[in-house]
């Protein structure tokens, strides 16, 4: 973990709600894919976590969805201005689990991640498949990102006004080796139902300080309590235990 | 050269500067980023007779200047403390801890607190009366004089460590609740936890937090926490530690003017993981801006 000013580059929409943020700053506390960062606002108290997009020595890419007052704060700063992040929390996705078919499903906001863990077991030499769950077309972003990595992208959405009617799950492909994904619980839930390999999944919890000191973000798994923030927000397939 | 040492109940601080009890683990988190034997001490997670998971999730809600938590005493037990946490600890940090105890009954409380001062790491036991009594009603030990002079009395029987009492300021009169703590033998009393809150989201019209309400705390109950510790420091004769919202060098000295001895730091930590130590850095450039030069003599110095 670090704590550290980074300089916005760009900031746009990329949906009515969906914006793409570059940031310019140290990302060497970064060192897999799957982790999130932590951001402070001017006149909010606790810091806003948001999922990495992608990254390299100087640049981090974050995608957040306006669902708030502070995330509608970040949607309306510009280039130039500076933020204070804390940058590698949490544990990240195991890309020595993937095999050499691993299979990627994100759901709205889960989509983020999937960009650098596609383009890390990519250049790992995995044939990578991309599922990316919408509600509707106008939701849809990064579809043809995805393909300029290489990997074989599939759509759903829930109405069919693009791609193949329904949720991530109605895509699986046949004989992938692992799964990794990132998404809203439900689609979580179903993803474990329906997949027939190991995998890991990505969990969201309110959190308060985002590096495992206060406990907020605790859950229960098969192995213990755990913080997702900590020892999460990436949890294996077969230590999940589902709450009613 | 500025001093920053103060005395706290016979043991000797480095400076005033506490991270408190659930803001900081056991430690090990912090000493991943700085050396953490540059605080005074710091307060453990608040520690149970048996493990507990705590609160379903959310647990947590933000606030203007604060936030609401209901993490509900997550840990895991004394027994395990002891095993496991306390030699990480003692790895990083080599000064004498505050030890918090929770407890839901007066024999769990001294329980817990008779374990924890056999531990040659511990200092202070900090015993945190704000927990529900399940043998009296669910009504929590902090509201009551006798039950918390009862926990006092229990706790002072089977220890030998300093014991401070730290008071919820959820109550009509907390100077009558510090004076039975001071008369059933109380070596200190530290003040104030958290303030009963509550956030509703509006689009789901449901509390924000699963357990519907929580513990305010952050700089928004700062000058609430300025006012009690004054109340309180003006009517016991043992020290006193204050805490609620400090988030700066300046908190602490106003702190310490109101009569604290020493001065915890709780929400400011999980914002600026830091935060303990750029108070500590800043406190003798504030302190030469008042024309402080000896820290302990300020203690209760507003008249």
């Amino acid at each position: 973990m670090k704590q550290s000013l980074f300089q916005i580059v760009s900031n746009e929409a990329l949906t009515d709600s969906v914006y793409k943020m570059i940031l310019s700053g140290d990302t060497s506390a970064i060192t897999a894919p799957g982790q999130f960062v932590n951001i402070q606002l001017t006149g909010k108290f606790l810091r806003r976590p948001i999922s990495v997009c992608d990254y390299d020595e100087s640049t981090l890419t974050i995608i957040y969805k306006v669902v708030g007052a502070g995330t509608e704060q970040m949607s309306a700063m510009k280039p130039g201005e500076m933020l204070d992040i804390l940058t590698g929390l949490g544990n990240g996705y195991d890309l020595s689990l993937a095999g050499d078919r691993p299979v990627l499903l994100g759901g709205g906001v889960g989509v983020p991640p999937m960009y650098n863990l596609a383009k890390k077991l990519i250049a790992m030499g995995k044939e990578v498949s991309v599922i990316l769950g919408f509600n509707t077309a106008g939701e849809i972003f990064y579809e043809q990102e995805f393909k300029a990595l290489g990997c074989k992208t599939y759509v759903t959405t829930v109405d069919g006004s693009y791609g193949k009617k329904g949720f991530v799950t109605d895509a699986l492909p046949e004989n992938y080796t692992y799964f990794y994904t990132c998404g809203p619980e439900p689609m979580l839930k179903a993803v474990y139902r329906a997949t027939t390999t190991s995998g890991q999944m990505s969990f969201e919890e309110r959190m308060g300080c985002g590096f495992g000191a206060c406990m907020g973000c605790s859950c229960k798994t098969l192995t213990g309590y755990k913080r997702i923030c900590k020892d999460g927000p990436v949890m294996k397939k077969e230590e999940i235990l589902w709450q009613a | 050269m500025a001093s920053l040492s103060v005395n706290l109940c016979g043991i000797q601080l480095d400076n005033p500067v506490i991270p408190a009890s659930g803001t900081f683990g056991y430690g090990y988190e912090y000493a991943e980023l700085y050396d953490i034997n540059e605080l005074g001490t710091f307060s453990f997670k608040g520690t149970t007779k048996d493990p507990r998971f705590g609160n379903p999730t959310p647990r947590i809600a933000e606030c203007t200047a604060g936030m609401i938590n209901a993490v509900g005493l997550q840990n895991p037990g004394v027994e395990k403390v002891i095993s496991e946490e306390l030699p990480k600890l003692k790895a990083c940090f080599h000064k004498p801890v505050m030890a918090n105890v929770s407890g839901f009954s007066v024999e769990d409380y001294a329980y817990t607190c008779q374990q924890l001062d056999k531990q040659e790491q511990v200092g202070w036991l900090e015993v945190n009366v704000s927990c529900p009594n399940v043998h009296g009603g669910g009504m929590s030990f902090g509201t009551q004089p006798e039950a918390a002079a009862e926990v006092t009395r229990a706790v002072k029987a089977v220890t030998t460590k300093p014991v401070i009492i730290k008071l919820s300021p959820n109550v009509t009169d907390i100077v009558s609740i510090a004076k039975a703590c001071e008369e059933a033998g109380a070596d200190g009393i530290s003040l104030i936890n958290t303030m009963l809150g509550m956030r509703i989201n509006l689009r789901t019209r449901k509390p924000v937090i699963a357990n519907t309400m929580g513990g305010f705390s952050g700089p928004a109950i700062f000058p609430v926490a300025v006012r009690m510790v004054y109340q309180v420091a003006n009517a016991v004769k043992i020290p006193v530690v204050g805490m609620g919202g400090v988030s700066s060098a300046e908190d602490v000295i106003e702190m310490m003017l109101a009569g604290a001895t020493a001065v915890e730091v709780g929400a400011a930590n999980l914002v600026n993981p830091y935060i303990c130590r750029d108070i500590i850095r800043d406190l003798p450039r504030v302190m030469e801006k008042y024309r402080i030069e000896n820290l302990s003599e300020i203690i209760g110095g507003a008249k």
